[in-house]
C-alpha cells in the first residue's frame, strides 16, 4: 500500500491541525465534512419521518417530535448539509481551477466555516435546552412568535441561522474577491471553468438574499425577545411580512443551491463526453439570468396568501420566465454529450442522473408557477415531491458526481467504480421510490407537515412505498459510506489526472502542494490542460 | 512553452478583467474590493429594516410627531456627516489627528443618540410600545450598532498606527473609511425616513 497524503501534499514532517488551518483545501474538506456529517442527520430525521408515514393512524412518534423532525431536517438538509457541501466544493476547488495559491483571505476563510459550523450545533443545541424548533422550516409569523411558540425552540432557529448566514456571507465575500482578483494570467474571466463561473454567481445570489433572512431574524428577535410587532398582527404588526422577507432570501437560495452543481456537471459532461462544453458563454449567461430573475419570483411561495390576482399573474410570469434560462443549460448539456466519446463513469452516470432527475422537478416547477395548480396543492405532498427532485434529485446527485469525480484529486486515490455504480443505481432506484409516489398523494389532497393520516384517505399503500424508496436510500448511502472508507485506505492510486481532465486543478499533483501550483500558471484557453497534452488540437483563443 | 509547460497567454489588465469594480483602485485592491462587496451586502441588509420602517410608517406617524427630537438629533447628525470628511481626510494623509476627530464626531453622534433612547424610553416609548417603538429601536438600533463596529475599527486602527506606523499599510485607512462612509450614507437614509419623515 503506498502512503498518500491526504487532502494536502505538506512538505515531511509538517503539521497543521484542523483547528489551526487556513489553508483553503483543508477548510473546503472541513466544509465537506460538516456538509457529509449533517446530511447524516438529516438523513435519519427524513427516516423518521417515513417510519412514521409508513402506515396509517401510526403512533410510533408523537406530533410534537414528527413537527421537531420535519423542521430540523429542512433546515438541516438546506443549510446545514447541502450549502456547507456546496461552499467546501467551491472553497477546494476555485483557487486551483484559476491557478491561485489560496483564496483572498485565508484567516476570514477560516471563520466563516467555524461560523457556519458554531451555527449548525447552535440549532441542534435546543434538543438539550429545552426543545428543538417545531415551527417549519420556513418559520411563519405568527406561528413562530411567542405567543403561539413559548418554547425556546424558535430562538435556537434564530440564534442558529443568525449566526450560521454570517459565516455564509463573509465565506461569499471571500470567493467574490478570489474569483475577480486571483486569476492566473492569461485566465480572463471567459476562460475561467464553468463552475468557477457558478460559484461567482452563486456567491452574488448570498450576498443579495442572506442578508434579508438575517433581517427578518434581526425583526423576529425584536418581536420575541423585546416584545416587538413586526409580525404580530395583535399589535398592528403584518404576518405576510415576514413570507415576503424570507422568501426574497428562499428562493434565491434555491438557485444558491443549485447552480454550484450545476457548475459541477457543467465540468464533468465535458470530460467524459470528450468534448469541450457546447455553448460556454450560454451556461454562464444563463446563470446570470436565473440569478437576475430569481430575486422576483419569491411570491410565487405564497399564491395561497391572497396577495391580489394581479400580484400573483406578475409573479406567475417571472417564475414561468426562469424556466427559459434553466432550460438553455439542459440543452447545452444534451448537445455536449450529442456526438461525443462517452465514458459511463460513476461521476459521468451521477451527471446525467442529475439532468434527468431535475428535468422532473424543473416541470413540476413549472406546472406550481400556474396559480390556480399552485392553489389546488399547495401545501401538499406534491411540493414536497417538487422540491425534493430540484435538491436531491438535482443538486444532491450533482454533489455525488462532484465527489466522485474530485476525490481522486483530493485524496490521491479513485472511488471504487463497481461500489460507486451499485451507490448510484441504489440512489436512483430509492430516489424515484420514495418521491415519484408523493407527487400522487399531493394531487389526492394528502398535506404535507401532518403527523399522521386516516386509513379511509386510501393513502397508505403509496406511503408504504414512499417508505420501502427511503430505506433503499439509506442502503444507498450506506453503499457511499463503505465506498469511502475502504477507497480512503486502500483505493487504487489516482495520478494528477485520472480521467483526462481539462482544467487547470489536474494540473498539480494530487492532493496539491499547499501553495497549490510550484510555479503560477499561464493559459490561453479554456481547457489548459487540454492544450497543454494535445498542443496540436488545441481550442482557437 | 513556459516551465509551467503551459503556452504563456497574454496578460489580463487587472482594470479589465475587473470591469464589475466602480473605480479602478477598489477593483484592484483586495481588501478595498473586500470591504466593498461587504457595504453591498449590508445595503440588502439595511433596505429590508428600512422598508419594514416605512411599511408601518403611518401607523406609528402619530407616536413619531410628538416624539421624535428633530433638531437636536439634526446637530448630533451633523456631528456623524463631518466626520465623513474627517475621516476622507485622515486617509488622504495617514493622519493620527484626523483620526482621533473622527472618533470623536462618531462618540458624539452616539452619545446623542443614546441622550434620545433614554428621553423616549423615559417617557415609556420602548421597543414593545407600538409598532413605532418596535421599529424605530431596531432601524436606529441596527444603525448604532453599526456605528459602534465602526468605532472600534477606526480604535484598532488608531492602535496600530500608534504602535507602528510603518507596518501599516496605506489601505488600510481606506478600508475603515470606506465602511465609515457606508454608516454614515445609511444615516442619511434612516435620518430622512425617520425624522425628516415626521415634518410632512
Amino acid at each position: 500500500m503506498t502512503a498518500i497524503p491526504l487532502w494536502v501534499r505538506r512538505p515531511a514532517g509538517e503539521r497543521v491541525g484542523w483547528l489551526r488551518t487556513v489553508d483553503h483545501k483543508e477548510i473546503g474538506v472541513l466544509y465537506i465534512g460538516m456538509g457529509v456529517a449533517f446530511f447524516a442527520v438529516g438523513g435519519l430525521e427524513a427516516l423518521l419521518l417515513r417510519a412514521q408515514l409508513a402506515t396509517p393512524e401510526s403512533r410510533l412518534v408523537d406530533p410534537l417530535t414528527y413537527d421537531q423532525a420535519f423542521t430540523v431536517h429542512g433546515v438541516t438538509m438546506i443549510l446545514l448539509a447541502i450549502v456547507p457541501l456546496l461552499v467546501g466544493f467551491a472553497n477546494y476547488l476555485v483557487p486551483l481551477m484559476i491557478g491561485a495559491p489560496d483564496v483572498a483571505y485565508p484567516r476570514l476563510n477560516a471563520l466563516s466555516f467555524w461560523l457556519s459550523l458554531v451555527g449548525g450545533i447552535i440549532l441542534y443545541f435546543s434538543f438539550l435546552a429545552g426543545g428543538a424548533p417545531d415551527t417549519g422550516w420556513f418559520s411563519y409569523a405568527p406561528l413562530a412568535e411567542r405567543s403561539f411558540a413559548p418554547g425556546p425552540g424558535v430562538d435556537y432557529y434564530i440564534l442558529g441561522l443568525a449566526v450560521n448566514g454570517a459565516g455564509t456571507i463573509i465565506g461569499a465575500i471571500n470567493l467574490t474577491v478570489t474569483i475577480l482578483l486571483m486569476r492566473c494570467p492569461g485566465m480572463a474571466i471567459s476562460r475561467v471553468p464553468l463552475f468557477v463561473w457558478m460559484t461567482l454567481v452563486t456567491t452574488i445570489l448570498i450576498l443579495g438574499a442572506y442578508p434579508a433572512l438575517t433581517a427578518a431574524l434581526v425583526m423576529l428577535f425584536v418581536d420575541r425577545q423585546l416584545g416587538g410587532h413586526f409580525f404580530d398582527p395583535a399589535g398592528g404588526g403584518q404576518a405576510v411580512l415576514w413570507q415576503h422577507l424570507f422568501w426574497f432570501f428562499g428562493h434565491p437560495e434555491v438557485y444558491i443551491m443549485v447552480l454550484p452543481a450545476m457548475g459541477m456537471i457543467s465540468e464533468i459532461i465535458p470530460v467524459f463526453s470528450g468534448k469541450p462544453i457546447f455553448g460556454y458563454r450560454f451556461v454562464a449567461g444563463s446563470s446570470v439570468a436565473i440569478a437576475f430573475l430569481s430575486f422576483g419570483v419569491w411570491a410565487h411561495h405564497m399564491f395561497a396568501v391572497g396577495l391580489g390576482e394581479m400580484e400573483n399573474a406578475i409573479f406567475s410570469a417571472t417564475s414561468m420566465l426562469i424556466a427559459v434560462p434553466t432550460g438553455v443549460k439542459i440543452f447545452n448539456w444534451i448537445a455536449t454529450m450529442v456526438g461525443g466519446r462517452i465514458r459511463l463513469t460513476t461521476p459521468m452516470l451521477f451527471a446525467i442522473g442529475f439532468i434527468a432527475m431535475f428535468v422532473i422537478g424543473g416541470l413540476s416547477g413549472v406546472s406550481l408557477a400556474v396559480v390556480p395548480i399552485d392553489l389546488a396543492v399547495t401545501d401538499s405532498y406534491y411540493v414536497v415531491a417538487h422540491l425534493h427532485y430540484v435538491l436531491f434529485g438535482g443538486t444532491m446527485l450533482g454533489v455525488f458526481a462532484g465527489g466522485y469525480y474530485w476525490f481522486p484529486k483530493m485524496t490521491g486515490r479513485l472511488l471504487d467504480e463497481g461500489l460507486g455504480k451499485l451507490h448510484f443505481w441504489a440512489t436512483f432506484a430509492g430516489f424515484n421510490l420514495t418521491f415519484l409516489p408523493q407527487h400522487w398523494l399531493g394531487a389526492v389532497g394528502m398535506p404535507r407537515r401532518v403527523f399522521t393520516y386516516a386509513a379511509s384517505t386510501g393513502w397508505g399503500p403509496l406511503n408504504l412505498v414512499s417508505t420501502i424508496g427511503a430505506a433503499i436510500l439509506a442502503v444507498a448511502m450506506v453503499i457511499f459510506a463503505v465506498n469511502l472508507v475502504r477507497s480512503l485506505r486502500s483505493g487504487e492510486v489516482a495520478g494528477d489526472d485520472p480521467w483526462d481532465a481539462f482544467t487547470l486543478e489536474w494540473a498539480t499533483s494530487s492532493p496539491p502542494p499547499p501553495e497549490n501550483f510550484p510555479v503560477t500558471p499561464a493559459v490561453s484557453g479554456r481547457r489548459p490542460l487540454w492544450d497543454r497534452k494535445h498542443p496540436e488540437l488545441r481550442d482557437p483563443s | 512553452m513556459s516551465e509551467t509547460g503551459f503556452i504563456p497567454g497574454e496578460r489580463i489588465p487587472p482594470a479589465l478583467s475587473v470591469s464589475l469594480a466602480r473605480s479602478a483602485k477598489i477593483g484592484q485592491d483586495r481588501t478595498l474590493l473586500g470591504v466593498a462587496v461587504f457595504i453591498a451586502s449590508e445595503s440588502v441588509f439595511f433596505l429590508a429594516i428600512v422598508l419594514a420602517y416605512l411599511a408601518y410608517r403611518d401607523a406609528g406617524l402619530v407616536t413619531a410627531k410628538a416624539n421624535l427630537d428633530v433638531p437636536r438629533t439634526a446637530i448630533f447628525s451633523v456631528a456623524l456627516f463631518s466626520s465623513s470628511a474627517t475621516t476622507a481626510l485622515a486617509a488622504r494623509r495617514a493622519s493620527r489627528g484626523w483620526l482621533v476627530a473622527t472618533i470623536a464626531l462618531g462618540t458624539v453622534f452616539l452619545v446623542g443618540q443614546g441622550s434620545e433612547y433614554a428621553r423616549l424610553l423615559a417617557s415609556g416609548i420602548g421597543p414593545g410600545r407600538e409598532l413605532f417603538g418596535t421599529t424605530f429601536f431596531t432601524l436606529t438600533g441596527l444603525h448604532g450598532l453599526h456605528v459602534l463596529v465602526g468605532l472600534v475599527a477606526l480604535f484598532a486602527l488608531l492602535a496600530a498606527h500608534i504602535r507602528r506606523p510603518s507596518a501599516l499599510r496605506p489601505v488600510a485607512f481606506e478600508a475603515v473609511g470606506l465602511y465609515w462612509h457606508f454608516v454614515d450614507a445609511v444615516w442619511v437614509v434612516v435620518f430622512s425616513v425617520v425624522y425628516l419623515g415626521t415634518l410632512l
